[in-house]
This record gives C-alpha cells, sequence and structure tokens, in this order.
C-alpha cells in the first residue's frame, strides 16, 4: 500500500513554511520561520521547550491560524483550511489513541472518513497497516489494553494509513522509557523508509534528532538558528547556541571544541597543534569512554572525553590539552 | 480504629436507611395504625385500584421523562458549548440557579407563565410544569457533563480532526461516547430531580396536571396511610433498579 505511494509533485518540495510568525497577546511564539521538506524525507525541529516548534507543527495540521506568512502543502497553500482537509497527519505526544475504540477501529478511523472506500479495502488497508507496524493479532484490544511501545505504533499506523503528504510526530519517542526509546528509533528510521512519506519530526533530544534525520532545523525563542544536515550542524554550528544544543563544547580564547576533540599528554606535544595547560580536576568512567575534565589558568573547565584506557592521569597532575586547529568550530556568536 | 471506622459506617447507614425500613415494614401492617398487627399486602393492592394515585404516577412519569430527555439534549450541548468556548462567567451563573431557592424558583417562573399567557392565550398545565422541570434541572445536566467533560484529553478532539473527520463527526464519534456515562448520570439525577418535585410544580401545576408527590402530600396531610407507604417502597425500589441498571451500563461503556 504504502510502497505504491509514488506521487510526482510540480515542485519537489512537499511542505513549505515561509516568513511564518504567530503571535498571541503577550508572546510572540514564531518570529518568521521558514524550511522546506522534500518527499521521502526526515526532517527534525529541535530546540528547548518553549521555542516555538509545537506552534509549527499545530499551524501545519491546520489547529492554528499564522498571524502571517504561508504554509503550502505540496505546491498548495493551505491557509484557512481546517484540520481535517489538510494531507497531512500527526502523531501526538501522548498518542490521542480513542480509548472507547478498538486498535482495528482506532486505525480504521481515518479510512471511514472518506467517501468511496469500500469496507473491504479499509479492512485491508487496516491489515497492511497493523503488519507494517508489527501489530498483528492485536486488532481487538483496546488501548488501555496494549504497552505503551504499542500505544505508540498504533498511533503511527493510524497516521500513516490515510496516506498524509507529510506526517507530523509531536515528540512521539517521549513518553518512552530509555530503553524501548532507542529501540523506537530504529524502528521509526526504517518504517519511514519503508513507506517514504516526508516526516516532520520534533524533539526536544539532540541525540535522537541527530541520529534519525536527514536534515535538523535548529531552533530557540521562535526563531530557526540554523538548517543542515546533521554532520553540518555538528561540526560547523553557525552559533554558540547551535554548538551547546547539539553537544558539550569547551570555550577555550573564544574557540569552541567538543570533548572527543581534545587529547591530553603530559608533555607539551610541540606538534604544531594548538594547546592549553591544566590541572586534572576530575575524571569520571563511563564504561566505553572517561570524562576528564581539567582546570585551566584562567579559572575556566575544560572537558576531554578519552577512550577507554586513555586515562592514566591523577587528580591534580599537570596535564596539556591539544587539538587540531581543523576541529575547532568557528561561530559567530 | 478499624473497629470504630466499621460502627461508625454502620451508624451512618442506619441514619440513612432506618426510617426507609420502617416504611417498608409498616406498608405490609395490616392495621392503619402505627402499631403491629399482622402481615398483609392490601396496602399494595389498593394503591393500584387508587385512580387518583395511577393519574399521578402517570402525570409524574410523563413529566420526568420528557423533562430528562429535553433538558440532557439541551444540558449536553450546553455544557459542550462552554466547555470549548472557556466562559467562566456563564459557567459560574449555573451555581445562581442551583442556590435558588425552590420557592423562589417557582414563583418566579408562575410569574413568567401568567405574562407569558398574556399574548399566548394557554393556561397552567402539563406543559407549564414540563417547561418548568426542564429549566431547572438544566443546571445539574450542565454541571454532570462539565466535569465529566474536564477529564476529557482536547487531543482526542484534535486527533480525530485531523485524522479527516469534521467538527459534528467529531462530537458523534469522539466526544459523545467518551461523554456516555456522564450523559447517563446526568439524565439519572435529571429524572429523580424532576420526579419528587413539589415546591415548584404545586405553583406551576393547573387542572389535570396534579404529580404523584402533590397528591401524596394531599394525602399525607390527612394522616400517614399505609397506602402512601406502599406507594412509596415501590418508588425507591423502582428507583433503586433503574440506578443499578445505569450503574451496569456505565461500566460496560
Amino acid at each position: 500500500m504504502f510502497l505504491r505511494y509514488i506521487v510526482v509533485y510540480e515542485v519537489d518540495k512537499v511542505l513549505e513554511l515561509r516568513a511564518l510568525t504567530k503571535h498571541y497577546p503577550n508572546h510572540h511564539a514564531l518570529k518568521g520561520i521558514s524550511f522546506s521538506l522534500t518527499q521521502g524525507e526526515f526532517f527534525s525541529l529541535v530546540g528547548p521547550s518553549g521555542c516555538g516548534k509545537t506552534t509549527t507543527l499545530r499551524l501545519i495540521g491546520g489547529f492554528e491560524e499564522p498571524t502571517s506568512g504561508e504554509i503550502t502543502l505540496a505546491g498548495r497553500p493551505v491557509a484557512g483550511l481546517p484540520p481535517y482537509r489538510r494531507e497531512v497527519s500527526t502523531v501526538f505526544q501522548n498518542y490521542a489513541l480513542f480509548p472507547h475504540l478498538t486498535v482495528a477501529q482506532n486505525v480504521a478511523f481515518g479510512l471511514e472518513r472518506r467517501n468511496g472506500v469500500t469496507r473491504s479495502t479499509i479492512r485491508n488497508r487496516v491489515e497492511q497497516a497493523l503488519a507494517l507496524v508489527q501489530l498483528s493479532g492485536k486488532e481487538a484490544r483496546k488501548p488501555n489494553q496494549i504497552s505503551g511501545g504499542e500505544r505508540q505504533r498504533v498511533a503511527l499506523a493510524r497516521s500513516l494509513v490515510v496516506e498524509p503528504k507529510v506526517l507530523l510526530l509531536d515528540e512521539p519517542l517521549s513518553a518512552l522509557d530509555p530503553k524501548l526509546r532507542k529501540q523506537m528509533r530504529q524502528e521509526l528510521k526504517s518504517l519511514q523508509r519503508r513507506v517514504g512519506i516526508a516526516f516532520l519530526f520534533i524533539t526536544h533530544d539532540q541525540e535522537e534528532a541527530l541520529s534519525l534525520s536527514d536534515r535538523i532545523a535548529v531552533m530557540n525563542q521562535g526563531s530557526i538558528e540554523q538548517i543542515g544536515k546533521p554532520r553540518e550542524l555538528y561540526q560547523e554550528p553557525t552559533s554558540r547556541f547551535v554548538a551547546e544544543f547539539l553537544g558539550e563544547v569547551n570555550w577555550v580564547n573564544g574557540a569552541g571544541i567538543r570533548p572527543e576533540a581534545i587529547r591530553v599528554s603530559k608533555e607539551n606535544p610541540a606538534n604544531g597543534a594548538r594547546s592549553v595547560a591544566g590541572v586534572v580536576e576530575s575524571s569520571t568512567f563511563l564504561g566505553n569512554v572517561t570524562h576528564l575534565a581539567a582546570r585551566l589558568p584562567n579559572g575556566a573547565n575544560c572537558t576531554a572525553q578519552l577512550p577507554l584506557n586513555g586515562c592514566t592521569f591523577e587528580l591534580g597532575e599537570p596535564v596539556h590539552l591539544w587539538w587540531d586547529a581543523s576541529d575547532e568550530l568557528r561561530v559567530s556568536a | 480504629m478499624k473497629r470504630f471506622l466499621a460502627l461508625y459506617a454502620g451508624a451512618a447507614y442506619l441514619f440513612l436507611y432506618a426510617p426507609l425500613f420502617v416504611l417498608g415494614v409498616f406498608s405490609f401492617n395490616a392495621s392503619k395504625i402505627a402499631a403491629w398487627r399482622g402481615f398483609t399486602c392490601n396496602w399494595y393492592a389498593k394503591v393500584f385500584h387508587d385512580p387518583a394515585l395511577l393519574d399521578g404516577t402517570m402525570n409524574s412519569l410523563t413529566i420526568a421523562l420528557v423533562a430528562t430527555i429535553v433538558s440532557t439534549i439541551i444540558g449536553t450541548l450546553a455544557g459542550y458549548a462552554l466547555w470549548k468556548k472557556r466562559l467562566p462567567w456563564l459557567t459560574n451563573s449555573l451555581y445562581l440557579s442551583l442556590l435558588t431557592p425552590e420557592i423562589v424558583t417557582g414563583i418566579s417562573l408562575l410569574a413568567f407563565f401568567e405574562w407569558a399567557f398574556h399574548f399566548l392565550h394557554v393556561q397552567l398545565g402539563m406543559h407549564t410544569v414540563i417547561l418548568a422541570h426542564i429549566s431547572f434541572s438544566l443546571a445539574y445536566v450542565v454541571i454532570v457533563i462539565l466535569a465529566r467533560l474536564r477529564t476529557l484529553d482536547p487531543a482526542l478532539e484534535e486527533a480525530a480532526l485531523d485524522l479527516g473527520a469534521n467538527e459534528w463527526e467529531v462530537f458523534r464519534r469522539i466526544t459523545v461516547p467518551l461523554l456516555l456515562p456522564g450523559i447517563i448520570a446526568a439524565a439519572l439525577l435529571c429524572f429523580t430531580v424532576s420526579f419528587d418535585d413539589y415546591v415548584i410544580t404545586s405553583l406551576v401545576a393547573g387542572v389535570n396536571s396534579e404529580t404523584l408527590p402533590m397528591i401524596i402530600y394531599a394525602m399525607a396531610r390527612k394522616g400517614v396511610s399505609p397506602e402512601v407507604n406502599a406507594l412509596s417502597v415501590m418508588i425507591t425500589m423502582g428507583l433503586g433498579v433503574f440506578i443499578l441498571v445505569a450503574g451496569r451500563l456505565e461500566q460496560r461503556a
């Protein structure tokens, strides 16, 4: 069913947001954001809570109207269309499964709202959708009779079965326990590849965004700070905010260095690398790696991430921290 | 402590149900006075041969049924609107309707009907009683429905809209089924409040619209008759069965 979903649009932007703003009486939630998704792309919107990412999703879904700006879906503006006329569907944070309906009835709900879909078609497509998320055999259960992970898969099946142009996901993994979350991350990615539908994924978890996305937009206080591929954003952040949001950074003399780019030795390497002297303040064993924190002469702390057998330093020992100049993050502000 | 609590609960139930028990016992008493003179079912038989009581019961049931259906529908819709639009002033004003003494409600309804009759050329009767009952039971329905709505996750309605259901389909397929226990509870409350109302009813009732409470009140003023005891036991049993059935329905929903 989903594999047949190959439509060529005149424009390959399946969803486009142009200069979108949303003002509330006391609050400017969005200050003009623009981005677009191409067919089959996994695009993440990340940022701290209150940065406007959920508002963006609600504007696309049609639950609220923007103050200004435009949203187009497959080339057509959607302004003024109610949610039930927009070809997007949402996986809500707490899934919002209908508690009085069975798993199969939940998944069938969207198809039953369409004209001209026969009962047998609905039955077949519900069956396929549940097979896709590995829930065959749970059709007759009610949402309160299945586990959290299963509920999430029902929500995915329910939204995918209506073949949206874009699937919107509002922190869908945040309600799961950490172990299950990692497992569902893999499933989500492989599911997205199989169905080929563009996913707009919202999260405040940078690891989730980095591991799942084709592209990421980092949001802060109602604006987009930077858009790019995960590796680009991590290695070439244009702002301090992006650099710090996507991972740990040490700021030494105005340059940012990721902990894993820092080497530590007893003597000054004198190999042309940038270096700074410090005193070992703490070392934290984390299994596969050790985090070593050193105090610099100016009082700042610098963290290095060392491989398993790379840390042989005593507390209070003077060391040299060094790195390649090419590993420095050059940010504007 | 545990024994004390059990004793306390027992005393509370005794306080609640002892009068009903006495009523039940005396409805089987062969004598008219409050002293035991042997067992009889005559009073029950007599109820069914008393045309005034039968008429009153029919009137009360008709009024309660119509008033319950109408005010449950209007009240559910009103509650839904108040919840959707978040109108604290209108919501709070409902409590005014609940707190108004019945005698004031009754007099105001009577004054209203008298005024309206100048234009409409009708008289007090069943219709005025039904309108009055709808009027005072509406607030109960809205409050029960609002309490239930507050437990409803707004994301459920959004999810349904998102999947292609229009507002009417969302209401019919998602909201109403989820509200059903509240709607049943509201209807039950409405039926009971309507069935036993005396003060307001007696003010707005006309000829041929005497309800059961009005007839019982009139009979009781002439002294407690075992016939009234028998009737009261039957009403209590009837409502008890009604509530048990509704409870079962609610559990299944």
